[in-house]
C-alpha cells in the first residue's frame, strides 16, 4: 500500500510542475490511550497539486484541524507519512522540521498572530529575517501592493483592522514564496464583508502567484473558491468535490451534521 | 473568595514559588545575621562568664579613661604587695594575682601563629587547682617556670607534643618555653580563632615587663560573706590606680569590647539583610503586577458573578499574607543555613569567630516573620489595587488589558519629585554642620531609599532608549532572534524597568563601595608616597596594622647597614576632655618624613624634647591651637602633662600615620606602661638591597610578629587589609545582586506565559529553538545591562557626593572594576535566562498557537 503511493512522489520529483507538492499517505491519529482512546484520523490519504486551492471541510470534531496540523509538521501521525517537496517529515527532528517550514511551509492563523511591537512591514518580512535571509526589496514592495498594504507599511497591527491585520499574515506566509500555505479557519474571525476581501486576495494568491493553499474552513462560502473540497467527517475523507456552489457545500455539510 | 484566592495560588504553583523566593531570600539575610551574631555573642558571654566564674570580686589597675582593646595601650599594672594585703582580709578566702597580655606563639617553622585578626592571649596560671583558673589540664602537667600550656586547638593544628620548646614573644625577643601542657577552655568548643598560653606567674612577669607588677587579683569570699561585704572590706586597702568589681561586673566589662563589635556586626549585616528585602520587594511588586494583568480576564469574570471590588482587593492581599507568611518561615530556617555559611565565609576570609551552636531567639523569629510579611503585602498593595480598577466588561474582551491607573499621569513628576527629595536628603545629611550621627544616618539612608525608588519609577523613561542602544548588539549577535529581543524589552517598558530596577540597586551599591575602596586606595598611595621620602624599609606587625613591642626597633637598629631608625609609637589620652589617639615619633623621623607644615618647620619632628607637640590642620582649628598653645594630655595611668604646640602640618587626602596629638617618644615612654609602635622606618647604607633586607628580616628573626617591607611592599601590604574588607562586602552585595537574578527569571517566565502564542507562531513560521531561546537570553541580558548601566552611573554619582564630602578620600574611577561589574550583569542575565528560556523552546508549536 505504502509503495502504491511512493511511486507518484517519486514522479513529483521527476516532474515538478505535474504532481502534488505535499501527499498524506494512510494518516491515523489517536490522542490518548486506552478506553479514553479518541482517533481523530482514521487513514486519510491525499494529494495536494501544485497551484491549486485545496479546502478541507468538516464538522467539529471531524478531524481536519488535525490533518492540517499534521500536513503542515506542527504534529506528528500515529501511523501513516506525509511528504512534502519530496521530503518525508514523519522522520525529521525538531530542527529539521523547522529549516523545512522556513523554506517550504507558510502559515495563515485565524487570530493573525502578528508582533504587536512590529510594523506591518517586519511583520511581512519575519520569516525570512528568522532564517537569516535578506529580503529582495523589490519582491517586498510587491508583496505589500498585493496585499494592500503598501501605504500603511509601518503601522503596527494595533493601528490596522482586523482584515488588514489578517492581509499582513498572508503578505507574511507569502513571502518566503514557500511549497504550501496552510490557512487555518482565515476568515473564522472576520465580518463578511472583510471575510470576502481575505478571501478574494487568497484566490489571486493562487491565480496570479502560482501558490498552492490549503484552507481549512467550515464556511461554504471560503470553500466555494477553492479548486477542489474535501469534506471529512469522523476521521476519513467522506467526499471530494470541484466546482461547486456555495449553496451545494451548505447541503453537503448538512448531511455531515453540521447545523 | 477566600477558598477561591488559595485555589489560585495552588494552581500557580511555579508562578507562586517564584515570587515567594526573593522574600525567602530577604528574610532569610535577616534570620540569618541574627542567628549568627545570637551564637557569636552567646558564645563570648559564655567565655566571659566562665573566666569569671570562681571569683566573686576582682581587683583590676585602672586606666584614667576607657581605653579601645586594639589601641597597644593597657591599663597600668599595679604592684604585686597588694596580694598580700588582701590575703590578709578577715572575710577572703582565697586570693590570686595575675598578669596578662599579647603573647605571640611560635610555629616550628618559625612563623608567628595569628589565626585571622582573633588576639594571643597570654596569661599566668597561679595554681592549676585554684576555683579562680577556667581553663582544665587536657594533657600533661600545669607550667612551672620556664614552661608555657596551650590550647587543645593551636596544639592539634601546629602539631605541638608535651616536651618540646615552643617559642613565645611577648615584649621582648622570642623566648623559647617547654610545652608543659595542653588545656581547655571550659565548656566552648571554640574559642575562635584565639591562641592561648599560660604560664607561670614569674614566667608571666618577666614575659610582659611586669616584674613585681599585677594587672588582676581574684579574690573569692569565706562562707556566708555577701559580695556587698567583702567589695567593703576591699575598698578600704585599694591603693589608687586600681579598682574592685564583682565577677559579673568583670564580666561584663570585659565583654563590652566584643559587645559593640557584636553590636556594629549585627546592624552591618542587617542593614545587607535590608538591601536584599528591599530588592526583593521590587521582586514581589513586579511579579505580582505581572500575574495580575495577566489575570485581567479572570477578574473581569468575577465582577460580573458578583465580587465587589473590596472582595478581589481582599483576595489579591490574601494571597500575598498567604505567600508572605511561607516564605518568611521558610527563610527564616533557611537564615539557620545562612548563618552557618557565613561562619565558615568569616573563617575562610581569616576571621574565625568562636561559636558554640546556633542559637535561635524568639526575637529572630519574630523579627523575620514580621519583616517579610509585611514587605510581601506592602509590595502587594499598588497591583492590588489596579486589580480592583479591572471592569466586568473585561471578562468578554479579547486581550483586555489592566486599566492604567489613576495617578499614571502624575507618574514623571512624581518620579522627578521623589528623585530631587532623595537627593536633597543626602545633601542635607551630608553637607549641613553640626548634625547627629542619628540624623546624618537618618538622612542619608531615608535619602537613597527614596533616591532608588524614584530612579526606579524614572527609569521607565530610560527603558525605551536604553534597550534601543544596548541591545544593539544583540541584533548583531543575535540576528533575527537579537532584534525580537530587543523590541520585546522595549515592549512593557514598566515591566522592564521594575524587573531592571531590582538589579540597579545592588549594582549601585557595588559600584559605590568599589569607588570608595579606589579612592581610599589611591589617595593612601599618594599620601605614603608624599609622607615617606627618606628611609628604605618599614617595620610592622604581621598583621599590618597592630602595635608591636619597642622591643623591635631596639633589634634593628643594631643590624648591620642600618643608619637610623625612626618610630611611630601609637597610644591613645585624654585631650580636652576626649580620648584621642595620641602618637609619638623619635628625632630620627626627621630625615625620613617631608610633611607640609603650615605652622612651624620640618625640625619639628627632631625638637619635640620634653614637652613639644605637634598636631594636625584640623584639630589646630577644632580647638583654636597656634604655635605655643598648651595642651594638656592625661594619660591611662592617670598621669597629666602639659604641652606647647611646636608644629602644625597639613595632612595629605590619605592621611598621615600620626594621630590628633604627636609627643617625642622619650616622653611617651615615660608615660605609657609597654610602649608599641605602629611603624618604624628604617634607613640603610645602601638603599634597598637584597643584603640589606636579609640583614633586617636577621634582626627580626626574634620578633616572628614583625616583617619589614619596602614602600611598595608596605602600600601593597596595608591595601590588602582594605581588599579582604572588600570582598566581603561584595559578597554580601552579591546577595541583593542573586534576589534581583530571581526577579529577572521571573518577569521572564511570566512573559513566556504570556506570549505562548506568539513563541508559537514563532516556531511555526521557522524559529528553531536555539533561536527562541537565544531571543529570550538576549532580552534577559539586555534587562539586566539597563540595571547595571543605571546602577553604576548612580553609583557613580552616590560615591562622588560622598567623596566630595570625606575629606581623606579622592575621586578615583576604578574603570577596570566598573566593566567587570558590567560582565557581571551580562552574566546575571544569561543565568537568568537558562530556565525561562528552556521553558519557552520546549514549548509545543500546536499547543502554543491554541493557548488562550
Amino acid at each position: 500500500m505504502s509503495e502504491a503511493v511512493a511511486a507518484p512522489a517519486a514522479g513529483t520529483a521527476e516532474a515538478p510542475s505535474a504532481g502534488p507538492v505535499v501527499s498524506a499517505n494512510d494518516l491515523t491519529r489517536r490522542y490518548g490511550e486506552g478506553e479514553t482512546a479518541v482517533d481523530a484520523l482514521r487513514g486519510v490519504s491525499l494529494d495536494v497539486p501544485k497551484g491549486q486551492l485545496t479546502a478541507v471541510m468538516g464538522p467539529s470534531g471531524s478531524g481536519k484541524s488535525t490533518l492540517m496540523h499534521i500536513l503542515a509538521g506542527l504534529d506528528k501521525p500515529t501511523t501513516g507519512t506525509v511528504t512534502i517537496a519530496g521530503t518525508n517529515i514523519t522522520e525529521l527532528s525538531d530542527t529539521d522540521l523547522t529549516k523545512l517550514r522556513r523554506r517550504h511551509i507558510g502559515f495563515v492563523f485565524q487570530f493573525f498572530n502578528l508582533l504587536p511591537m512590529l510594523n506591518a512591514e517586519e511583520n511581512v518580512v519575519l520569516p525570512l529575517s528568522i532564517a537569516g535571509e535578506k529580503p529582495d526589496k523589490g519582491w517586498i514592495d510587491e508583496l505589500l501592493g498585493e496585499i494592500g498594504l503598501a501605504q500603511r507599511r509601518d503601522h503596527r497591527p494595533s493601528e490596522l483592522s482586523g482584515g488588514q491585520q489578517q492581509r499582513v499574515a498572508i503578505g507574511r506566509a507569502l513571502v518566503s514564496r514557500p511549497t504550501i500555505i496552510f490557512a487555518d479557519e482565515p476568515t473564522g474571525n472576520l465580518d463578511s464583508k472583510t471575510s470576502g476581501e481575505i478571501l478574494e486576495l487568497l484566490n489571486r494568491s493562487v491565480r496570479e502567484l502560482g501558490q498552492t493553499i490549503v484552507m481549512v474552513t467550515h464556511e461554504a462560502r471560503a470553500a466555494a473558491i477553492a479548486d477542489r473540497i474535501l469534506f471529512l467527517d469522523d476521521g476519513l475523507i467522506v467526499r471530494e468535490a470541484r466546482d461547486i456552489s456555495a449553496h451545494e457545500i451548505v447541503a453537503a455539510m448538512e448531511e455531515l451534521g453540521e447545523s | 473568595m477566600t477558598a477561591f484566592a488559595l485555589r489560585g495560588l495552588f494552581s500557580r504553583k511555579l508562578r507562586t514559588v517564584l515570587t515567594a523566593l526573593a522574600i525567602v531570600l530577604g528574610v532569610a539575610t535577616v534570620s540569618g545575621t541574627y542567628v549568627l551574631t545570637d551564637s557569636i555573642n552567646k558564645a563570648f558571654h559564655s567565655i566571659f562568664n566562665e573566666s569569671r566564674n570562681g571569683s566573686d570580686v576582682v581587683i583590676s589597675g585602672k586606666s584614667a579613661f576607657k581605653l579601645s582593646g586594639d589601641s597597644g595601650v593597657t591599663a597600668p599594672a599595679f604592684d604585686e604587695s597588694l596580694l598580700g594585703q588582701v590575703r590578709a582580709l578577715t572575710d577572703v578566702a582565697q586570693a590570686d594575682g595575675s598578669v596578662n597580655g599579647q603573647a605571640q606563639l611560635i610555629s616550628k617553622k618559625g612563623k608567628a601563629i595569628v589565626y585571622g585578626g582573633a588576639p594571643n592571649l597570654g596569661f599566668s596560671i597561679a595554681r592549676g587547682n585554684s576555683p579562680f583558673n577556667p581553663l582544665t589540664l587536657v594533657e600533661g602537667s600545669w607550667p612551672k617556670a620556664g614552661e608555657v600550656v596551650i590550647d587543645k586547638a593551636t596544639a592539634g593544628k601546629e602539631h605541638f607534643e608535651i616536651g618540646q620548646q615552643i617559642g613565645v614573644q611577648a615584649i621582648g625577643p622570642v623566648k623559647r618555653l617547654r610545652l608543659s601542657g595542653i588545656v581547655k577552655f571550659g565548656s566552648v568548643s571554640t574559642i575562635g580563632g584565639a591562641t592561648l598560653a599560660g604560664f607561670a606567674l614569674p614566667t608571666a612577669q618577666q614575659l610582659f615587663g611586669k616584674p613585681a607588677k599585677l594587672d588582676e587579683i581574684a579574690v573569692s569570699a569565706k562562707s556566708g560573706v555577701s559580695d556587698q561585704r567583702l567589695m567593703e572590706e576591699i575598698r578600704t586597702i585599694l591603693p589608687s590606680g586600681t579598682q574592685a568589681r564583682t565577677n559579673q561586673g568583670q564580666a561584663r566589662e570585659d565583654a563590652k569590647e566584643t559587645d559593640s563589635f557584636i553590636s556594629f556586626l549585627q546592624k552591618f549585616l542587617l542593614g545587607f539583610g535590608g538591601v536584599a528585602l528591599f530588592v526583593g520587594s521590587f521582586v514581589i511588586a513586579n511579579s505580582l503586577s505581572i500575574t495580575i494583568a495577566q489575570r485581567t480576564r479572570e477578574f473581569g469574570t468575577l465582577r460580573t458573578l458578583g465580587a465587589s471590588r473590596r472582595q478581589v482587593l481582599r483576595s489579591i492581599v490574601l494571597e500575598a499574607l498567604v505567600v508572605g507568611t511561607l516564605a518568611s518561615i521558610v527563610g527564616l530556617f533557611a537564615g539557620l543555613g545562612l548563618a552557618k555559611g557565613l561562619f565558615s565565609l568569616f573563617d575562610a576570609v581569616g576571621f574565625t569567630l568562636p561559636n558554640n551552636g546556633l542559637t535561635l531567639e524568639t526575637r529572630t523569629v519574630l523579627v523575620s516573620l514580621l519583616v517579610g510579611i509585611l514587605v510581601t503585602l506592602l509590595a502587594s498593595l499598588r497591583p492590588a489595587l489596579r486589580a480592583t480598577r479591572v471592569p466586568p466588561i473585561a471578562a468578554v474582551r479579547e486581550g483586555a488589558t489592566l486599566p492604567e491607573s489613576r495617578f499614571a499621569r502624575y507618574r514623571l513628576p512624581a518620579a522627578i519629585l521623589l528623585t530631587a527629595l532623595g537627593f536633597g536628603s543626602l545633601l542635607l545629611g551630608l553637607f549641613v554642620p553640626n548634625l547627629s550621627t542619628a540624623q546624618i544616618l537618618l538622612l542619608m539612608l531615608g535619602g537613597a531609599l527614596v533616591v532608588f525608588f524614584g530612579i526606579a519609577l524614572l527609569s521607565v523613561r530610560l527603558v525605551g532608549p536604553f534597550a534601543w542602544t544596548l541591545g544593539w548588539p544583540a541584533t548583531r549577535i543575535g540576528g533575527a532572534a537579537g532584534s525580537l529581543a530587543r523590541d520585546n524589552s522595549r515592549r512593557n517598558p514598566q515591566r522592564t524597568a521594575s524587573t531592571a530596577s531590582a538589579l540597579m540597586i545592588g549594582l549601585a551599591l557595588v559600584t559605590l563601595v568599589s569607588m570608595l575602596a579606589a579612592g581610599i586606595v589611591s589617595s593612601f598611595r599618594g599620601a605614603v608616597n608624599g609622607i615617606w621620602k627618606n628611609a628604605d624599609y618599614a617595620i610592622t606587625a604581621q598583621n599590618n596594622f597592630s602595635p608591636f613591642p619597642i622591643a623591635v626597633s631596639e633589634a634593628v637598629a643594631k643590624a648591620p647597614g642600618v643608619v637610623a631608625v625612626g618610630d611611630v609609637r601609637a597610644g591613645e589620652s585624654l585631650a580636652f576632655g576626649h580620648k584621642i589617639n595620641t602618637t609619638a615619633v623619635d628625632p630620627a623621623t626627621r630625615g625620613m618624613f617631608d610633611l607640609n607644615w603650615k605652622q612651624g618647620s620640618p625640625d619639628v619632628l627632631a625638637n619635640l624634647g620634653a614637652d613639644g607637640a605637634f598636631v594636625d590642620k584640623g584639630y589646630a582649628k577644632d580647638h583654636k591651637l597656634t604655635l605655643g598653645s598648651p595642651v594638656q594630655l592625661t594619660f591611662p595611668n592617670g598621669k597629666q602633662k602639659t604641652f606647647a604646640i611646636k608644629g602644625i602640618f597639613d595632612p595629605p587626602t590619605g592621611g598621615s600615620p600620626f594621630g590628633r596629638v604627636t609627643i617625642s617618644t622619650a616622653t611617651f615612654d615615660r608615660f605609657v606602661q609597654d610602649p608599641h609602635n605602629l611603624y618604624s622606618f628604617v634607613r640603610m647604607q645602601g638603599g634597598q638591597t637584597d643584603a640589606n633586607k636579609a640583614a633586617l628580616d636577621g634582626a627580626l628573626k626574634d620578633f616572628p610578629n614583625a616583617k619589614a617591607a619596602t614602600r611598595q611592599k608596605f602600600i601593597d601590604n596595608q591595601i590588602s587589609g582594605l581588599s579582604s574588607v572588600l570582598n566581603i562586602l561584595y559578597v554580601l552585595l552579591a546577595l541583593s545582586v542573586v534576589v534581583s537574578l530571581f526577579g529577572i527569571v521571573n518577569t521572564l517566565v511570566l512573559t513566556v506565559f504570556e506570549r505562548t502564542r506568539e513563541i508559537g507562531m514563532l516556531r511555526a513560521i521557522g524559529m528553531t529553538r536555539r533561536q527562541v531561546r537565544r531571543m529570550i537570553r538576549h532580552e534577559s541580558v539586555i534587562t539586566a545591562l539597563i540595571g547595571a548601566a543605571i546602577g553604576i552611573a548612580l553609583g557613580i554619582v552616590l560615591a562622588g557626593l560622598l567623596i566630595a564630602r570625606v575629606d581623606f578620600i579622592i575621586l578615583s574611577v576604578p574603570i577596570g572594576q566598573l566593566l567587570v561589574f558590567a560582565l557581571a550583569a551580562i552574566v546575571v542575565g544569561i543565568i537568568a535566562a537558562i530556565f525561562p528560556a528552556r521553558r519557552a523552546a520546549r514549548l509545543n508549536v500546536l499547543e502554543a498557537l491554541q493557548y488562550e
